[in-house]
């Protein structure tokens, strides 16, 4: 490859870059995405899960509640296959002011965030196991989020419309002509060719990142990275998106996330978004706020625990509390800003509104690229999504009748058969399982790869993608990237586990001693 | 209480016990087995119903449960989302027939006779399968005519003994009123007063086809039967292992029933063997057993192992001189209850009791025990040779059969072996 041309070149890959990069196409725009990593592999793929009605900004940030009830009602008909209508509930724990119901009705009723306060007896009737002290309870239309599929469905709606779609190509620089952006060189993570690409235009949508994409152009972009820690449960321990009825703070959300459900998060000011280390203390900070949620919460088996930077814009000055920071998207147009032109920056925000991202970021594009064009994305549905069927947690299950033992279960935990396992690996053309995981989810229920890891290996080594070397550095690349997420929150059942998983891999592969 | 059922899962590590254990999922393809639809299924539950209609092909045997050395309620998870699945489909004629023993005893009883010709008649059978869905070729038991609850109006015991309660269960009633002949002969042999109350259906089969609210309404009633009786602090014993185990657990435990009332029954409530048994523990019970020469075939149900008291039958009738038990190493006779009925579901029940009617035809006794009445039944299809409850052979050696006139019960099951209990043909009870 010696050099690509575009229109329009994204840097980042995650909810904002993909949505960019599909609503430029759609406008007809040749395009380019260019992502470091895999797709969704940063922030956007390590975020919630909530799809938010608007209803936890009501109160506090009114513009950030009108945008977020506005995208959710669009993203359940064009992201249907993303979208779980799982419903929201937020209810008053006793160690809540029953009177903040008041002001969040009000809140919600003023942002036009449907939210309806329903009896503590049909709440609880609804969520059982939800703390029976609760003294108030609203219904709001929340719902989960995929965030694999979505950004995934980004990618191939964009790639149906002629867009080039570049994981593990990370940006080492831009091109500058003058004063003027006019591309970014780039290497290959995979096989180390560098080269450039030219384009008319280049957004910077690296997230938590986009301060270092625009240190390249010499602009200045202040993000800060607002780290947020998360913990997956076994299994659904609530069937709505149960949100503390307060002010916003940590662990007041414990949401039904596929197979799992996800109490978050914490948030912690860090220096740089690739440095996050999961904390003791904010494992025990969840896991207590969970269990004023759900009694018994400390009790049940957690999965895994992982971390998130926000990037969180600051145009001014300092900010003590991340949180305090708005959450509202920023787009920089660098000409007006710093003089370089055909650069757009855009930042901030959340994965529920990175449509009107992405809208507003090519609306500015256009007007470097010769005028408006309309933008699509409102109505045209993403690839996977066409039918408008809302996601449902069954799927997997029904999709294995009526002969269940028909076809052989790679990963039993989240019901991936061989014939899928394989359609992916070709599909996704990789010799990582990491990627295989976030198309699939292998891997990511309560064994934790135990048991389907090696065989995983097995079948992408049988297939030919890799070497035997290969395949067990693939094997031992997983098993310690799954283990970061595991360690730290070791115990009770998820121990036993582990003790298991370790006499599979130690005891019986000795995957310490394999030839790499 | 049913949180703690789902909560089990936490438990499971995936190690497959469950699964290598699994009689159904080993015979077909269609049940993927406890692992798949238990712990990891239950996964895959949200509020709404299952959407995995395979779940339904667990016949409920429990082992599953019985084997998982880290305590997940598999088979108890199956139950519920079995239950559920019925609550969206609503549950077919079929189910709800076979699900109501009682009723069915009833329309059979008075015309005992005709009914039985119907059952064992292949034309009419034919037309039951294609239009009700209950196999041609299932095990189906002989009406007895008159009941057992009618028949012990009529035979008086001993009036100052110390009292035990007999819960006999519909099979006893209806089909084997001479087993419950038997057992109440042996009770008073050892010396006790054995009060029979008034009682139904206890449910089970109307949990293992699904419908839990019915279920619930009749185990409430039989509680309400039983529990003055528990509240005096007399044992209740039963015959019927999967009836006993409904008390004892699955009332609480899968039908999610919280009530001081069923407690005390379920406290009070033992399997005759393990009573038996505990007397002798206590020299309490009489052994003055006459020989039995045979060689006996000994299966332990499902049912009879989720009670957890290991194989009381056994022990009892090693005191019998002469009298050789096998012990067989096959989990399950495939019947289930009511499984191996249901017309999809016949061969399976069949192939899975396959090794177990092979390896009772290889001892060559023309004689097996086995405690529950349904699995007698699947026993003696699949082999032919007579299936009796162990407190049989225990009548039979304590000598009681003797003095009977000799056939007086044309529905003797141990025909060849012991005559049957006398019953006098007064009847004074106006009940039933
Ligand atoms: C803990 C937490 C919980 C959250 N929960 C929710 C929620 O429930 N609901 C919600 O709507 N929002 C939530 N958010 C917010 C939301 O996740 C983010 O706003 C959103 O994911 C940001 O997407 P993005 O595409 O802008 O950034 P990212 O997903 O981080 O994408 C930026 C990409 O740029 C890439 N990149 C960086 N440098 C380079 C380079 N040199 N070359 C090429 N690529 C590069 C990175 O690898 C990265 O993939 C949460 C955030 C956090 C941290």
């Amino acid at each position: 490859m010696s050099s690509l041309e575009a229109d329009v070149l994204v840097i980042g890959g995650g909810s904002t870059g993909a949505g960019v990069a599909r609503d430029a196409a759609l406008r007809g725009f040749s395009t380019i995405l260019v992502e470091r990593r895999d797709l969704a592999d940063g922030t956007t793929g390590r975020f919630h899960g909530l799809l938010h009605s608007g209803g936890r900004y009501a109160v506090k940030d009114p513009s950030a509640a009108r945008e977020c009830i506005a995208e959710n009602r669009i993203l359940r008909v064009t992201a249907a296959d993303c979208v779980e209508d799982t419903g929201g509930l937020f209810v008053s724990t006793p160690w809540d002011d029953p009177e903040y119901g008041d002001q969040f009705l009000e809140g919600c009723r003023a942002t036009d965030v449907p939210a309806e306060e329903i009896p503590v007896a049909e709440a609880l009737r609804r969520e059982p196991r939800v703390n029976p002290d609760i003294r108030r309870a609203f219904l709001v239309p929340d719902a989960a989020l995929d965030p694999w599929k979505l950004v995934w469905g980004c990618a191939r709606s964009a790639e149906a419309h002629g867009a080039r779609i570049l994981p593990y190509h990370r940006v080492l620089d831009l091109e500058m002509d003058g004063e003027r952006v006019v591309g970014a060189h780039v290497r290959s993570e995979r096989s180390g060719e560098e080269f450039g690409i030219h384009a008319t235009v280049v957004i910077n949508a690296a997230g938590a990142w986009a301060g270092q994409i625009a240190d390249l152009a010499h602009c200045t972009v202040n993000v800060r990275a607002g780290m947020g820690l998360m913990i997956a449960m076994n299994h659904r321990l609530v069937h709505m998106c149960v949100n503390r009825c307060k002010r916003p703070s940590d662990g007041d959300i414990l949401l039904p996330l596929r197979t799992a459900c996800v109490i978050g998060t914490t948030d912690v000011f860090v220096p740089d978004p690739d440095q996050t280390e999961i904390r003791q203390e904010d494992i025990d900070l969840l896991l207590d706020e969970g269990e004023k949620l759900v009694p018994g919460f400390r009790q049940a088996r957690a999965l895994h625990a992982w971390a998130g930077v926000r990037p969180l814009f600051e145009d001014t000055a300092k900010v003590a509390e991340t949180r305090d920071v708005t959450r509202s998207h920023a787009l920089l147009d660098h000409s007006s800003r710093e003089g370089v032109a055909g650069f757009l920056t855009i930042t901030g925000g959340k994965t529920t509104t990175f449509r009107l991202m992405a809208e507003a970021a090519v609306d500015a594009a256009c007007e470097q690229l010769g005028g408006p064009r309309p933008c699509r994305t409102a109505e045209v549905p993403l690839a996977g999504s066409e039918s408008h069927e809302l996601y449902q947690i069954s799927h997997r299950l029904a999709a294995r009748e009526p002969v269940p033992q028909a076809e052989e279960i790679i990963c039993e935990c989240e019901l991936i058969t061989r014939s899928r396992l394989e359609e992916a690996i070709k599909q996704r053309d990789t010799t990582s399982l990491d990627d295989i995981r976030r198309l699939l989810r292998l891997a990511m229920g309560p064994c934790q790869g135990g048991f389907c890891i090696y065989r995983a290996t097995g079948i992408l080594h049988q297939g030919g993608q890799v070497d035997q070397a290969g395949a067990n550095q693939t094997l031992l690349d997983f098993l310690e990237e799954r283990w970061k997420g595991v360690h730290p929150i070791l115990h009770g059942d998820q121990l036993r586990q582990a003790r298991l998983d370790d006499w599979i891999f130690q005891g019986i592969l000795d995957v310490e001693h394999l030839p790499v | 209480m049913n949180d703690l059922i789902r909560d089990s899962l936490d438990h499971c590590v995936k190690c497959t016990i469950c699964e290598t254990h699994c009689p159904v999922s080993q015979v077909t393809p269609l049940f993927p087995g406890p692992k798949y639809v238990g712990p990891q299924a239950e996964r895959y539950r949200g509020a709404g119903p299952s959407s995995d209609a395979s779940v339904d092909y667990c016949s409920g045997c429990g082992i599953c449960t019985q084997v998982c050395p880290q305590d997940v309620k598999i088979a108890e998870i199956n139950s519920r989302a079995r239950a559920k699945l019925w609550e969206k489909r609503g549950v077919p004629l079929r189910n709800q027939m076979i699900a109501r023993p009682t009723v069915i005893g009833r329309l059979g009883t008075p015309v005992a006779p005709l009914a039985n010709w119907a059952l064992h008649n292949r034309a009419v059978r034919g037309m039951v399968q294609s239009m009700i869905g209950i196999h041609r070729d299932a095990p189906m038991p002989s009406f007895a005519g008159k009941t057992f609850q009618r028949r012990s109006r009529s035979h008086h015991g001993p009036t100052d003994a110390p009292a035990v309660v007999y819960f006999h269960g519909c099979g006893t009633n209806y089909y084997e009123p001479v087993l419950g002949e038997m057992m109440v002969a042996v009770l008073e042999h050892n010396g006790f007063r054995v009060i029979v109350p008034q009682q139904d259906c206890c449910g089970l089969p109307l949990q293992s086809n699904g419908n839990f609210p019915a279920a619930r309404t009749y185990v409430r009633r039989l509680v309400d039967r039983l529990v003055p009786h528990a509240r005096a602090g007399l044992p209740i014993v039963s015959n019927s292992t999967s009836c006993g185990l409904m008390l004892k657990r699955e009332a609480h435990e899968i039908l999610g029933i919280e009530d001081e009332d069923l407690k005390l029954v379920s406290e009070s409530m033992y399997d005759v063997c393990e009573f038996l048994l505990r007397l002798h523990e206590r020299g309490a019970l009489r052994t003055d057993f006459g020989s039995l020469p045979l060689t006996v075939p000994y299966h332990a149900p499902c049912q009879q192992r989720g009670h957890g008291i290991g194989k009381p039958a056994l022990d009892l009738l090693a005191l019998v001189p002469d009298l050789d038990m096998i012990e067989l190493d096959v989990d399950c006779c495939g019947i289930a209850g009511t499984y191996g009925l249901k017309k999809e579901k016949y061969e399976i029940a069949m192939a899975v009791g396959k090794r177990l009617f092979d390896d009772i035809t290889a001892t060559g006794s023309d004689l097996a025990a086995c405690d529950s009445e349904t699995c007698r039944w699947q026993i003696a299809h699949g082999t032919g040779v007579t299936a009796v409850h162990p407190i049989e052979l225990l009548y039979r050696a304590y000598g009681l059969g003797a003095s009977d006139p000799a056939g007086k019960h044309g529905t003797r099951p141990l025909a060849a072996v012991a005559a049957g209990p006398g019953t006098s043909e007064r009847d004074t009870g106006s009940h039933d």
